[in-house]
């Protein structure tokens, strides 16, 4: 299809969408500018549905809002410790998995099983897992001769119980994804490599890298939203708080703590806002990156 | 550098796709491997490429057993059947990426590539990546990724099997002259035998993993080892007869035809006759065969023929000089050393004597 678009064309286009794009525009886009407007809400009297002021109070209000700074810090520490290790680590098992090995199959079943279990069974074992008297971590580090760590209830240690619990929960999807992408990259680029005198290492930073470079992108971008949009995990793990002391307070348990316990309809809108523009602008900051380094077929 | 296999053979789950393959490449030859779909053709250059291990047997390059050296390690040079040109990289950056590997310094690495893409003629389509490359010009930089580090072997597996039959003409001329040119030991695998007879010093031709004779082109043409040579090569195909021993010769099957053939080393109780249509001409002088055109089409310059007796048909390329009819009878002989015989149990060929060693 070389046509070029026309009015009918057009018209006819989006009389197919229309369905879809109706409940797109009721239940997602209309929320998102409602919630967008809200947060230049500056006085408001939500009984009765009327704005008496607008204005950028609110933005004032959360960046002086000590636990908004914490749930940023929160959150990219959380971003920055997730995606980089979790996307090595799939890759890594998606590279071995996708060689010729015995019980291929049942591992591949055995990776992805995190990804189908829901969050809060997932939490619920892994709060068994940190136990700080019968858990079985602390029982592993008792072999190499390390003190209990009481991971769920000390601050310095529930980020890292959450960043470990999320890492194992996001491997699946993504080694599904990168085997996926290794099976599209052809055997022959492997044998003309080794006839052109590639060792292994070779051929994997000259063949399959660049080859997989659409799935390393595709699966970071997913991943760095997903890392950003942290919540139930957060909710699931510490039974309901943002961890001890506010240590696993993320942004979107921050939006969710004004808009449901704080009734602060304004301040969660604005915290959301600020939430899509990081977002925003780290997804285009891939792209720009993404444009120079992926090639494409 | 010559190449020497001894007794290879390479068995896969249930299949052995390379037999017991004895033989000798000399250095700076041209080896055409020829054989239908799935005779082991591709299997034995993967084992010369090092990318398969035999099962058994061995490979010397020289005096030097490489049996159990990986691909990476043997320096051939390989262009494969789909190309498999790295989609991600430019040409010259494709060229250059045997040379990479070597660790030659970069710009020696360029200047070699692109000495290579000006003997191949693509000095002008070095920035393109291959998606953007006719099948010709992904052939030709496959061919300069293959020689650039200077192999000592050249192996092509029907490099040539994805252009048009124009372009394959081109194509199979240029790797001929740069084989000549470069001085190096090639193995060409193609199915097709005009262009395995055209370009090489020597063909083998190969059934079921096993080679079934190797000798020059017009050699195999002209003297076939035994029936299945005879019946691969040539187009139309050869006519090959089944005659039963009477008396005094041999008589067609279902027919009354009966010929005497006085010359040949073993006279088994069933032979099969073999002319190629080419070598038939039309005689009203006491011909061998006669019977009734049945058909007749021009192809180019020669007519087609097909000539019934009793339940054989001959195929006979003529001269359009005579005027035939489908219903007319008609007359075909050949030169006596156009004539091939094969024993029908063992497909083998029978010799045949000269007349004066019979006599003596
Ligand atoms: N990796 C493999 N595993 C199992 N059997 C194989 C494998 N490769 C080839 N074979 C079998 O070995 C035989 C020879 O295969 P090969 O690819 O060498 O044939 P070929 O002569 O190259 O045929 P073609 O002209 O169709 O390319 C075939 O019967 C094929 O099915
Ligand atoms: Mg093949």
């Amino acid at each position: 299809m070389l046509e070029k678009p026309t009015w009918k064309s057009t018209l006819k286009g989006f009389l197919y969408l229309l369905p879809a794009l109706l409940i797109l525009i009721i239940f997602n886009i209309y929320p998102i500018i409602r919630s967008f407007l809200m947060s230049f809400y500056t006085d408001y009297d939500y009984f009765n549905d009327i704005v008496h002021e607008y204005g950028f109070d609110n933005f004032i209000a959360i960046f002086q809002d000590p636990n908004f700074i914490t749930a940023l810090k929160n959150t990219g520490i959380f971003v920055l410790g997730v995606v980089p290790i979790s996307i090595f680590l799939s890759m890594g098992i998606a590279v071995l998995l996708n060689n010729k090995i015995k019980l291929a199959g049942f591992f591949r079943t055995i990776y992805f099983l995190p990804f189908v279990t829901s969050v809060v069974a997932v939490s619920i074992v892994w709060s068994w897992i940190y136990h700080s008297d019968y858990g079985l971590l602390n029982y592993f580090l008792g072999w190499f001769g390390i003190d209990p760590i009481a991971w769920l209830n000390d601050p310095n240690y529930a980020m890292p119980a959450l960043i470990i619990m999320s890492i194992w929960k996001g491997l699946g999807f993504n080694i599904i994804i990168f085997l996926a992408g290794l099976q599209n990259i052809g055997e022959q680029y492997y044998l003309a490599a080794k006839v052109d005198g590639a060792s292994a290492w070779k051929r994997f930073t000259n063949i399959t890298l660049p080859l997989l470079s659409p799935t390393i992108f595709f699966v970071s971008i997913i991943s760095i939203i997903n890392g950003f949009k942290v919540f139930d995990e957060v909710f699931a793990l510490f039974n309901g708080r943002p961890g001890p002391a506010n240590s696993a307070l993320t942004v979107v348990y921050y939006i969710y703590q004004k808009f449901y316990e704080e009734w602060q309809f304004g301040l969660a809108s604005t915290a959301a806002f600020v939430l899509f523009i990081i977002i925003f602008i780290f997804t285009i900051i891939q792209l720009v990156i993404g444009r120079r380094f992926v090639h494409y077929n | 550098m010559d190449i020497r296999l001894n007794n290879l053979t390479m068995v896969f789950d249930d299949i052995t796709a390379v037999d017991q393959i004895t033989t000798t490449i000399k250095d700076g030859e041209l080896v055409s491997l020829l054989g239908p779909s799935g005779c082991g053709k591709s299997t034995t250059l993967m084992l010369l490429s090092g990318l398969y291990k035999p099962t058994s047997g061995q490979i010397f390059f020289g005096d030097q057993d490489v049996t159990k050296m990986d691909a990476e390690k043997r320096g051939i040079g390989m262009v494969f059947q789909n190309y498999a040109l790295y989609p991600h990289l430019s040409v010259l950056k494709n060229i250059m990426f045997p040379l990479k590997m070597k660790k030659v310094p970069k710009k020696e690495a360029m200047e070699r590539a692109k000495e290579m893409a000006e003997l191949v003629q693509i000095g002008h389509l070095l920035d393109r990546k291959p998606g953007q490359l006719s099948g010709g010009q992904q052939q030709r930089v496959a061919i300069a990724r293959a020689l650039v580090k200077k192999p000592n072997v050249l192996l092509l597996d029907e490099p040539l099997s994805n252009l048009d039959a124009r372009l394959r003409l081109e194509m199979r001329e240029e790797i001929r002259r740069i084989q000549q040119e470069v001085g190096i030991t090639a193995v060409f695998v193609t199915h097709d035998q005009e262009e395995a007879l055209s370009i090489s010093d020597r063909v083998m031709l190969m059934k079921s993993g096993v080679i079934q004779q190797e000798s020059r082109p017009q050699e195999m043409y002209k003297r076939p080892e035994n029936e299945f040579v005879a019946s691969f090569l040539g187009n139309p195909p050869i006519n090959l007869l089944t005659m039963k021993k009477i008396e005094n010769g041999y008589q067609l099957e279902k027919s009354a035809h009966s010929l005497l053939f006085s010359n040949l080393a073993t006279y088994p109780k069933s032979i099969r006759v073999g002319i190629r249509p080419e070598d038939f001409f039309v005689t009203k002088d006491n011909p061998r065969f006669t019977g009734e055109i049945i058909h007749i089409e021009t192809i180019g310059r020669d007519t087609l023929i097909r000539m019934q007796i009793g339940d054989t048909t001959i195929r006979a390329l003529v001269d359009p000089v005579h005027q035939l009819k489908v219903g007319a009878t008609c007359g075909l002989d050949g030169k006596e050393e156009n004539i091939h015989f094969f024993d029908s149990a063992s497909g083998q060929r029978i010799e045949t004597v000269e007349r004066g060693e019979k006599h003596a």
